[in-house]
């Protein structure tokens, strides 16, 4: 918290607050907008986007040089409440992801206890709106207790906020209750995301099946397992008519399975993590537990089929899987460490300097993935910079040149494999609701 | 290799492995002569033992080792330790530093354990096992086993037969005999078999017949009952009639074969008997010469060998 300023200004103050952010490239796909222009944002509302308006304001940000996106959202993280405070809590992890420019996170269900019921999730919310500082959204589990026994009251959660389900963290083997829950949330439109790896073929593993594994010893998590999971569900959500939604992918032939599906008209979307998109199994070291995530890191083939998928519309959006665990946790065997890395912090970055700055994605696509596709996709009042709406918005300089360093991370969260590397381009402002969550001070 | 911690033969140049070769050569011929064997070449130096996996021949000849060398020398088992109680490998590592002493000996379950100590504490770490990712004092020993009965290394073929997947020593084995100029075939059941296995001089077989044509050295490895359970291999009567080594499979190699095998046997699984006691077994002297061998790592390691 070195020398940061948080600025929370309260929304109900009387005074009406007038914000302008001048001469940034505002790049806003939902409106298919890419131009120089101000932004005016009035009592926590976009009121203009326009170049050059006269206005008179209580606060100007000078945008110059940078680019001014909707707030970026981020439908992935894990922000561990209730219970696993010691890996990360709300205030921690929205610290976390102001700092990464997102204004919108959802929290997976996984937590201790899971957040299987309506009761839980009405607690989460008023949490998240105490905290206050980003948007903190609730997934609700999909069975209860996470086990894939029975349905949890999704309902309930629908009515208490829920904005998704997910049995995160792991598949649910059994697929008539899989069946059952895309059926009985049918009518609602609400969306299951599912993490695809089948139980049997991934026990013990650790990292991806391949060369690296072979050599190593180390127990694999075959790609074969992501396909099978990948092929059972989108053949329910065809068959049911429900919709699925592919948790962090990362095997190139899921890739063409969830390919096949959409051009069947099945309602099947993706998301993908920097992490698939730009590292491989060649990174993991068994004396370093930084790298062990589910799925694991894959092959480059793996990684040129993520960008190809996310180019051609394959893969809806871009997700950090932001999973912080306690030092002490992952600081011990690579086979006993939990998995996950944090990602809120680094995922502008590491999307610019490895994709955009290469060339491989253009800025209306990169922002599309992380802004108007998840509001989309899930149905939120976000990621557009129209007229009244919140004013939700990220400023990011896409020359910035900065070191990932584990001291200056907001998150709990320590081991990373991003961490030394050095990055241009980051979130420079965080503007949530109209109220400038950070300014740049690093 | 003063100072230098044994983790793995991946990084070990040749001449390291001819230096410990060469060393070890003495060492035997010390272990051998009988009367006082004890030196003190590592008077004053303390090495701990931390093994985490039950052992016998790894264990007492790094024991042995460091003591005929005069060091002081104290093995940790895991289940009578702090260990039980729940306590890091990190805390563990440093309590065993706080309280002075030279060389961690160290067998693990978990494969990177010892290169993860080498990033936790100072004393020296010798990997006696990590998982199935390396053994290298155990590929040592079988190098040096093979030069005292063939007189070279290089131009060889060995095969290494049986599970391969779960092997720390198959994997040592591969780094070091390439190193050596050494033909690898590794062989068994694909169940078994590591899929995508990559290495330049290193061919893989489904089945045991190719591999063994010919070889001049057959290095069985031993096969977990728990492997069966889950569901591996169908029963070890299939595996001895399909897999297994035994004196009729044996006429397929070199007349003057030398087999090895790193211990424990099932005989009549992975081995049959008449194999293991033939004379063309150097089973048992593979243990003698894994003390010989640990004498050299831990006299050139902790001391530089120049005595």
């Amino acid at each position: 918290m070195n020398n940061q300023t948080w600025q929370i200004r309260r929304m109900e103050s009387n005074i009406s607050e007038v914000f302008l952010i001048r001469n940034g490239r505002v790049i806003d796909p939902a409106n298919n907008f890419d131009d120089v222009a101000d932004i005016l944002i009035v009592d926590g509302k976009i009121a203009a986007v326009k170049p050059e308006i006269s206005f008179s304001a209580d606060y100007e940000y000078d945008a110059t040089g940078k680019i001014v996106t909707p707030g970026l959202i981020d439908m992935h993280v894990h922000l561990r409440e209730p219970g696993q405070e010691a890996k990360e809590d709300f205030l921690s992890g929205s610290k976390a992801a102001a700092a990464g420019g997102f204004t919108t996170v959802a929290t997976m269900p996984n937590t201790s206890p899971v957040v299987d019921n309506a009761a839980l999730v009405r607690a989460m919310v008023k949490r998240a709106e105490e905290v206050g500082i980003v948007n903190v959204k609730i997934i609700g589990a999909v069975t209860k207790n996470q086990q894939g026994q029975e349905l949890a009251e999704m309902r309930d959660m629908i009515t208490a906020g829920a904005v998704a389900f997910s049995d995160d963290g792991h598949f649910d083997d059994n697929a008539k209750i899989f069946m059952n829950a895309l059926d009985y949330l049918h009518d609602t439109g609400k969306v299951i995301i599912c993490h695809e790896e089948e139980t049997s073929l991934v026990k013990g593993g650790v990292m991806n099946e391949g060369e690296r594994s072979a050599i190593l010893g180390l127990k694999g998590r075959p790609t074969v397992a992501e396909d099978i999971a990948v092929a059972r569900d989108v053949l329910l959500a065809e068959y049911t008519g429900g919709r699925v939604h592919i948790a962090h992918i990362s095997s190139a032939r899921a890739v063409d399975i969830v390919r096949y599906a959409k051009k069947r008209g099945v309602k099947v979307t993706a998301e993908v993590t920097p992490q698939h998109l730009t590292m491989t199994e060649d990174l993991v070291n068994p004396a370093d537990t930084s790298t062990k995530i589910n799925p694991p890191l894959r092959t480059q083939k793996d990684c040129d089929a993520m960008l190809e998928g996310l180019l051609d519309g394959t893969i809806d959006m871009i997700v950090t899987d932001h999973s912080p665990h306690a030092p002490e946790e992952k600081d011990r065997e690579y086979i006993y460490a939990p998995s996950g890395f944090p990602g809120l912090e680094t995922s502008v970055g590491i999307l610019f300097t490895e994709l955009y700055h290469k060339g491989k994605i253009d800025l209306k696509t990169l922002i599309s993935k992380m802004t108007a596709a998840p509001a989309q996709i899930f149905g939120l009042n976000a990621g557009n910079l129209s007229i009244d709406m919140p004013a939700d918005i990220t400023i990011i300089d896409p020359e910035l040149t900065w070191t990932v360093d584990a001291k200056n991370f907001y998150t709990k969260g320590s081991h990373s494999p991003f961490i030394g590397r050095e990055l241009k381009g980051r979130a420079v402002a965080t503007i949530v609701r109209g109220n400038l969550m950070k300014l740049n001070q690093w | 290799m003063l100072g230098k911690s044994i983790i793995g033969m991946k990084n070990f140049s040749v001449e390291e492995i001819r230096l410990v070769l060469n060393a070890a050569r003495k060492m035997k011929q010390i272990i051998k002569r009988g009367g006082d064997k004890k030196l003190s070449n590592l008077r004053g130096k303390a090495i701990v033992n931390l093994f985490y996996e039950p052992s016998t021949r790894t264990r007492t000849s790094f024991e042995l080792a460091g003591k005929y060398l005069g060091a002081d020398v104290v093995s940790i088992n895991s289940g009578t330790s702090s260990i039980v109680k729940g306590e890091s490998l990190r805390d563990t590592l440093k309590t065993i530093e706080a309280m002075g002493v030279d060389a961690i000996v160290m067998r693990h379950k978990a494969e990177g354990a010892a290169d993860y100590a080498t990033q936790v504490v100072k004393p020296m770490i010798i990997n006696a096992g990590d998982g199935a990712h390396a053994h290298p004092s155990q590929a040592l020993l079988d190098l040096f086993t093979i030069e005292q009965h063939k007189g070279r290394l290089a131009g060889l073929k060995v095969a290494i037969v049986g599970d391969i997947l779960h092997s720390r020593v198959a994997r040592s084995d591969v780094y070091a005999m390439t190193k050596m100029g050494m033909e690898v075939h590794l062989a068994g059941p694909k169940t078994l078999l590591p899929r995508f296995f990559k290495f330049d001089g290193v061919k893989v077989h489904e089945d045991i017949e190719h591999a063994i044509t010919g070889a001049d050295v057959i290095n069985v490895l031993r096969i977990q009952l728990e492997r069966q359970q889950a569901g591996l291999f169908p029963s070890t009567r299939e595996y001895a009639r399909a897999f297994g080594i035994n004196n009729e499979r044996l006429r397929l190699a070199a007349e003057d074969v030398l087999i090895l095998h790193p211990g424990p046997q099932n005989k009549g699984l992975e081995i049959s008997s008449e194999v293991t006691y033939c004379e063309r077994s150097a089973i048992q002297e593979q243990v003698q010469n894994g003390v010989a061998v640990r004498m050299a790592l831990l006299d050139l390691t902790l001391n530089g060998g120049v005595k």
